[in-house]
């Protein structure tokens, strides 16, 4: 595929330069929608797409007011804050609990371990609709709809799974004669476990913490039947943009959280590469 | 005999336990204290999230609401015949009934359940317990008959005893165009109202088609990314992976400000003069905004599976394949294609099971023709508020996800899905 061998025909050449002008496209089809959304999000206008003097660079075509409006905007901020408060507790709850988790599954003497990994996977598999109906119906009856605890608890069952599959991959390339050396040179469990294990599977339980905040801050569906006025998070301020009063301020919220993923995705790669490097992969 | 063999040759610890039973406590420890890190977790997860699942799908065959507010009514009927009026002691019942749950508000409950059966039924209900107050005594029958004329029809009493069993399958069956008539036979609703085989066959058709043209999209990038040198390649996972970790609002937002009427991409085509000013195409708000946003939402859970499956593939084969005289197309069918298929396989199906639950593109971008069943049960939640029947259409599409979740657990395996 890098180059084409020497002894190729015309109808290869052909092939070959149309094969990557079809893959452009498709890469284009991929991109393109989060790139459009970027400058229009600067337009001083209050409308959805390039006008004139935008495509002619003019300075006074664009402006910051859609950002500025952000932050003038109570619901906003308020939104903002909220979506953090639930991500940040159900992030470190999820954590906690599917990193404990793992590392029992990952036991050689784990009982039950395909059905036991089965339900815990379950917040993953079913669609989000049901998720979030049932969750409803329940939460309601115990009193936990359109609280915090209500959504943050609903937030780390779904999140959790996310934790459980990165740390268990981790830990199979674990190689488990590290504790048993810590543990013969007079190491007791506790030490061990903080100085040994955790620096090792530490990549694992960061990109899982990463993908269990994310699940959390980009989820809608549950956040439409769980919460309350009070609750709303930035996707269901945006849900009832695009519903209600579609303004440009959606575009600049959503440039802000393009580059909020692009900083994650960052850190993700790095963790993968490090943890790759402490396990002894060499990246192909 | 037996005995005595193993009487010599059991082999103890120093304390005199024997070994075996030794062994065994040790790994019965291992096994507990393995438990005891996933317990927490699993608890977690069994109250938080199975519990509400189990509550829902219970949801969906409860029916209290007639046996709660109207027992002695209902067991006044157990005697009556279908086909007839019932007598003065039965409207009597009724009628202190109605007034009682008409004073614990239980009564629109009753009614609103009564006019999913018999639509156009609720007034009877709420209008008879209204009036009845200030019917001090007998005969009932008369002043009944005299409220609503509807109360001399056998049907509306036979469909009172039906949905006053505390457990029904009637959402199901509503949930397959079916339905009970008065005599409790099981038949198809009348032509107008069969809604939902329909709609469970064009999610499953919409699915079936965005996983295709998803498959059709992402094969020649997988292929072209798989051959690259890893350093091209890897600018190239960017941009798959941008998409995916982008927020699901923002892609849907800018799907709306690409595809709408007034939107860039009409507007490019008007300045280019492909269209005319006067026919701007409409691309959202119906199947067509639904099906393209949707596929750009899970291309990336195609290409991901297709590429760590063609980064496997040996280029070796191909190079064999043509050397002893295939032609490129022959070379690329009979040799690459038939070791790409596990890729296939996997991201088929995780797309096709992400696809026929998904809610919030449709909800957002498919206008009134776009919708699919997720949409309805949402609908049936917030809306209509038939619960039991959003329950009933939830527990089928649950069933059949997890039925194909379990076909990929044998084909692909959960533990191999790949994050990112």
């Amino acid at each position: 595929m890098a180059a084409l061998p020497p002894y190729a025909g015309p109808l290869e050449h052909a092939w070959h330069y149309g094969f990557r002008v079809l893959c452009g496209l498709i890469f284009l089809f991929l991109i393109m929608p989060i790139l459009v959304i970027i400058p229009l999000s600067f337009n001083a206008e209050p409308y959805f797409t390039f006008n004139e003097h935008m495509l002619r660079f003019e300075p006074d075509a664009y402006s910051m007011r859609w950002y500025a409006d952000i932050f003038n905007n109570p619901q906003w901020v308020h939104s903002i804050k909220n979506s953090f408060i639930v991500a940040v507790f159900s992030t470190l709850l999820a954590t906690f609990l599917g990193t404990l988790a793992a590392l029992g599954l990952s036991r050689a003497y784990m009982p039950y371990r395909t059905a036991v990994m089965g339900i815990l996977i379950s917040p993953m598999i079913v669609p989000l609709i049901i998720s979030a109906a049932g969750m409803y119906f329940f939460y309601s009856k115990i009193g936990l709809a359109q609280t915090y605890p209500g959504l943050i608890l609903a937030h780390t069952a779904l999140g959790t799974p996310f934790v459980v599959i990165t740390v268990t991959a981790t830990l199979i390339g674990f190689d488990h004669s590290l504790t048993r050396a810590s543990a013969s040179l007079g190491a007791d469990p506790t030490r061990t476990f903080f100085k040994v294990i955790v620096p090792l599977i530490l990549p694992g339980v960061i990109s899982g913490a990463l993908f269990a905040f994310i699940t959390s801050f980009d989820e809608v569906v549950v956040v439409l039947f769980l919460a309350g006025f009070e609750q709303r998070t930035i996707p269901r301020q945006m849900w009832a943009g695009i519903r209600e009063q579609i303004s440009p301020t959606i575009l600049a919220v959503a440039t802000l959280l393009i580059t909020f993923s692009i900083v994650l995705m960052t850190v993700l790669e790095g963790l993968r590469r490090r943890n790759e490097r402490l396990r002894g992969i060499r990246p192909t | 005999m037996a005995e005595i063999t193993a009487d010599q040759t059991v082999i103890t610890t120093a304390d005199g336990v024997p070994l075996k039973s030794r062994l065994a406590q040790a790994e019965r420890r291992k096994k507990i204290a393995a438990f005891a890190l996933v317990l927490p977790l699993l608890a977690f997860i069994l109250i938080t999230f199975i519990v509400p699942i189990l509550d829902m799908t219970f949801r969906s065959v409860d029916n209290p609401v007639v046996a709660e507010t109207l027992p002695r009514t209902l067991a006044a009927l157990e005697t009556w015949k279908i086909g007839e009026i019932p007598d003065e002691p039965v409207f009597a019942i009724l009628a202190e009934e109605m007034v009682a749950g008409s004073k614990a508000r239980t009564i629109g409950k009753v009614a609103t359940r009564l006019n999913y059966e018999i639509p156009g039924s609720r007034s009877t209900i709420t209008k008879t317990a209204r009036r009845l107050k200030r019917v001090k005594q007998g005969p009932y029958k008369e002043a009944f008959l005299k409220i609503d004329k509807r109360w001399g029809d056998p049907d509306l009493w036979a469909r009172l005893k039906q949905i006053g069993s505390p457990y029904t399958l009637s959402y199901y069956l509503a949930a397959v165009d079916m339905q009970y008539d008065a005599e409790g036979n099981i038949v198809s609703q009348p032509e107008e109202k069969k809604v939902y085989i329909s709609l469970f066959r064009k999610t499953l058709w919409v699915s079936l088609l965005i996983t295709g043209l998803c498959l059709l999209l992402a094969y020649p990038i997988a292929y072209l990314m798989a051959n690259l040198p890893t350093g091209i390649s890897n600018l190239l996972m960017i941009m798959v992976l941008l998409p995916f970790w982008t927020s699901l609002l923002v892609r849907t937002t800018s799907w709306i400000v690409l595809l709408q009427t007034e939107g860039v991409l009409n507007d490019i085509a008007v300045w280019t003069g492909l269209i005319g000013e006067d026919n701007r195409l409409q691309m959202i708000y119906n199947m067509k905004g639904t099906v393209i946003a949707m596929i750009h939402i899970l291309l990336p859970f195609m290409v991901l599976p297709l590429f760590s499956v063609m980064k496997t593939i040996s280029p070796s084969y191909v190079r064999a394949a043509r050397s002893l005289g295939a032609t490129p197309a022959r070379a690329f069918w009979t040799v690459y294609f038939p070791q790409s298929v596990p890729g296939i396989g996997a991201g088929s199906l995780l797309v096709f099971i992400l696809a026929i639950g998904y809610y919030i593109t449709p909800a957002l971008v498919g206008g009134r023709t776009g919708q699919l069943i997720s949409y309805w049960i949402a609908y049936h939640m917030q809306k209509s508020l038939n619960w039991g029947l959003a329950a009933a259409l939830g527990g089928i599409l649950l069933l059949g996800v997890l039925a194909l979740y379990w076909l990929y657990n044998r084909l692909v395996g959960i533990d191999n899905m790949k994050l990112g």
